[in-house]
């Protein structure tokens, strides 16, 4: 699904990423941890497209195109989605608005017809009862006015209506109290699939009781200083990274 | 000392001005008398006039327009009225300025509410009696060169009554439409609601593809607890320069809300001037979109004289190509304003780096215990948003169209008549790049 080799990015003359390197298959979770200002967010970022970075070396490859020569709207469309650690207020613009756009782009793009205006209040309704959110939503301003935890479910409802193929979840979890979590989780766990693959950026061991990964990453410094099963994220709960920065240095 | 461009006018407009509407009514005629002299000595704005420092009229020293005759014109036919008439609403058209019968869909108004020619209004001594102390009642006496012209050579307008305690069941629209090449039109309008009425008007401009001076001048009195809200579609001719003038007297805890959609002209100029009694409420609101050269002027100045007055303003802009936007608001709270709550913001959004937005609020405040802030923005589209669009399979260039209509939006789903808004809605999008946009998603 997702082949990152190597990958080096800078902001200006700042290195954030220092070699990266990441096999995601179809059907995988993978979990990233890591200290604040490590770099999750930019990996995101780099991923789904975001302008101001620069990629000094390395590549990202996903379903075997080169990722990053794509613009951010072709990666969305071929199935990289990516839900915001910090979710953009659009006023003017209504969430159903968007949706019908995204959903129709995505459409056009695999050679089908626009969808039927029925058949889409059905499939979005469906979804926000999933997701047990007010059907008022749809009707006001993207993300406007939302509560925290409100924009975390909204980005979560457009993932579900996209049916996205490579998932990116930057801190969805930060900011959701238990309930509003499981609910959440609940909404990512009815859209596993064994061709759908899931990277969740996180602070917390606490989303991984719900959504069990199967790899977690530790990035510090702009690097994956360590990898292992889900075991590992109980492990970072319990020490912190500051023994994983300690091993780095003297490596 | 007499100016130029003013005197080359009066003397032009010598004959037609003998004849002009209200010849009959003396006190009218002293005004009329008055305010050639006032035009004389003013002549029309210059920039070294501090409200007129950012829009040049000098455009009207080179070119004469002849005052607009009455006239029919073959292309006014019904399915042209339908873009700009609304239907749901008592509409009066004047055309070139003069009343049209024939236009105007008048019928079964509530009893005792008047909605009628101005120079009808000025033959019968009933409703004369009404206008006396109206006609230049709310406009300072002081006002600008425009508004002394328009004193001077009016040719009709209308007159709006709602009687007290009565609730206007349908809006009411005043239909301007310019057909003359190289005219100008003068109109004024006068607005009396009576105490604890309510009522919602529409003021459209538009024109034929010609060149016209469009010279308009409203006075509204918003009596004792009462409700109007004036919503003025000015979608001019390209070529057309505009200037309205709204005066308003509001009463004691009235409501007065102006919306101004500045969309057409290639230079206009839009004044608001509200005086706030005792716990009065104004909301002004602007969109303005300019496109080419189009030069787009809003000019507001709301007077707190009262205590607990309330005061909302915005004005948004939306500047193109090589066009540039004025927003001049200036609130002023007297000393015995106490407890006024004011409101100001003007939001600019330039589309190129020819565009141009020029935007000076103003607060004098004389009171000490008053809540007042204003606000104003010049920006770009935000970056981020784009990126978020994109991420949401949204390519670039609709991005940017989505987030501009958007933006300008916000002022038009502020108007709750269905009608209106998709007439508007539709001028909106006819003037920006609708790329990507699906109307029928809207
Ligand atoms: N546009 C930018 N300009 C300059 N520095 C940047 C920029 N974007 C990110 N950085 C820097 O890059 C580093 C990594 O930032 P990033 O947001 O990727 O971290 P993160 O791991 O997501 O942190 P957090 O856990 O706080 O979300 C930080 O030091 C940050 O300040
Ligand atoms: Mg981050």
């Amino acid at each position: 699904m997702l082949s990152i080799k190597n990958l080096h990015v800078s902001v200006g003359d700042k290195p954030i990423l220092k070699g990266i390197n990441l096999e995601i298959k179809p059907g995988e979770i993978h979990a990233i941890m890591g200290p604040n200002g490590s770099g999750k967010s930019t990996l995101s970022h780099i991923l789904s497209g975001k302008s101001g970075y620069t990629v000094t070396e390395g590549s990202a490859t996903y379903q075997g195109k080169d990722l990053l020569e794509m613009p951010p709207e072709i990666r969305a469309r071929e199935g990289v989605f990516l839900a915001f650690q910090y979710p953009v207020e659009i006023p003017g613009v209504s969430n159903v608005y968007l949706l019908k756009a995204a959903l129709n782009s995505i459409r056009k793009h695999q050679g089908q017809s626009e969808v039927d205006a029925m058949d889409f209040l059905t499939l979005v309704k469906g979804k926000v009862r999933l997701l047990e959110m007010d059907e008022k939503f749809l009707y006001r301003a993207v993300n406007e006015g939302f509560s925290g935890g409100e924009k975390k479910r909204n980005e979560i409802l457009q993932m579900a209506i996209l049916e996205p193929k490579l998932c990116i979840l930057d801190e969805t979890d930060s900011g959701l109290d238990i309930d509003a979590l499981k609910i959440v989780s609940e909404g990512v766990n009815s859209l596993r699939s064994p061709d759908r693959s899931f990277v969740m950026v996180t602070h917390y061991q606490r989303l991984l009781d719900y959504i069990k990964p199967d790899f977690v990453h530790v990035l510090a410094n702009g690097q994956i200083v360590k990898s292992g099963g889900a075991e590992l994220a109980l492990e970072l709960e319990e020490k912190g990274y500051s023994w994983l920065e300690d091993a780095e240095a003297s490596a | 000392m007499a100016k130029a461009n003013s005197s080359a006018y009066v003397e032009r407009y010598a004959d037609g001005a003998s004849s002009l509407c209200g010849q009959t009514v003396p006190w009218l005629q002293q005004q009329r008398a008055d305010a050639i002299l006032q035009f004389t000595e003013y002549g029309f704005p210059a920039i070294r006039d501090e409200d007129w420092r950012y829009t040049n009229v000098s455009v009207l020293d080179k070119q004469h327009f002849a005052m607009a005759q009455k006239s029919v014109s073959a292309v006014i036919t019904a399915d042209w009225l339908k873009a700009y008439q609304l239907v749901d609403a008592w509409s009066l058209v004047l055309v070139d300025g003069y009343f049209s019968a024939e236009h105007s869909v008048l019928a079964d108004l509530p009893e005792g509410v008047t909605v009628m020619s101005l120079a009808k209004a000025l033959q019968d001594a009933q409703y004369a009696t009404v206008l006396e102390g109206k006609i230049n009642g709310a406009v300072s006496q002081d006002e600008n060169g425009f508004v002394a012209f328009n004193g001077a050579y009016f040719v009709d307008g209308v007159l709006i009554h709602v009687p007290a305690k009565l609730q206007v069941s349908k809006p009411i629209q005043v239909l301007h439409i310019a057909t003359q090449e190289l005219t100008a039109i003068n109109t004024r309008s006068v607005i009396v609601a009576d105490e604890l009425s309510e009522v919602q008007l529409i003021e459209t401009f538009v024109g034929l593809e010609c060149a016209y001076l469009s010279v308009a001048v409203t006075e509204v009195f918003v009596g004792q607890n009462a409700n109007v809200t004036l919503h003025k579609v000015q979608v001019e001719s390209e070529k057309a320069i505009h200037f309205g003038g709204t005066y308003v007297k509001q009463a004691r805890d009235a409501r007065f809300r102006h919306d101004n959609f500045a969309l057409g002209a290639v230079l206009a100029r839009s004044d608001v001037h509200t005086d706030l009694d005792h716990a009065s409420e104004c909301e002004l609101n602007g969109l303005y979109l300019g496109v080419k050269r189009q030069h787009i002027d809003n000019h507001t100045r709301i007077n707190h004289l009262k205590p607990h007055g309330i005061s909302r303003q915005l004005y948004k802009g939306v500047l193109d190509d090589r066009a540039r936007g004025v927003f001049q608001g200036r609130v002023v709270v007297a000393e015995d304003a106490q407890k006024t709550d004011s409101q100001m913001n003007n939001r600019n959004l330039l589309l190129s780096s020819d565009a141009e937005a020029d935007t000076k609020p103003q607060l004098e405040i004389y009171a000490d215990d008053v809540k007042c802030a204003h606000g104003v923005t010049v920006g770009q589209l935000d970056e981020k948003s784009i990126f978020y669009l994109q991420s949401r399979c949204v390519d670039e260039e609709t991005a940017r169209n989505m987030l501009t209509f958007a933006f300008a939006n916000e002022m038009v789903d502020k108007v709750k008549i269905k009608s209106l808004h998709d007439l508007i809605l539709g001028q909106v999008l006819t003037r920006f790049p609708q790329e990507g946009i699906n109307k029928e998603w809207l």
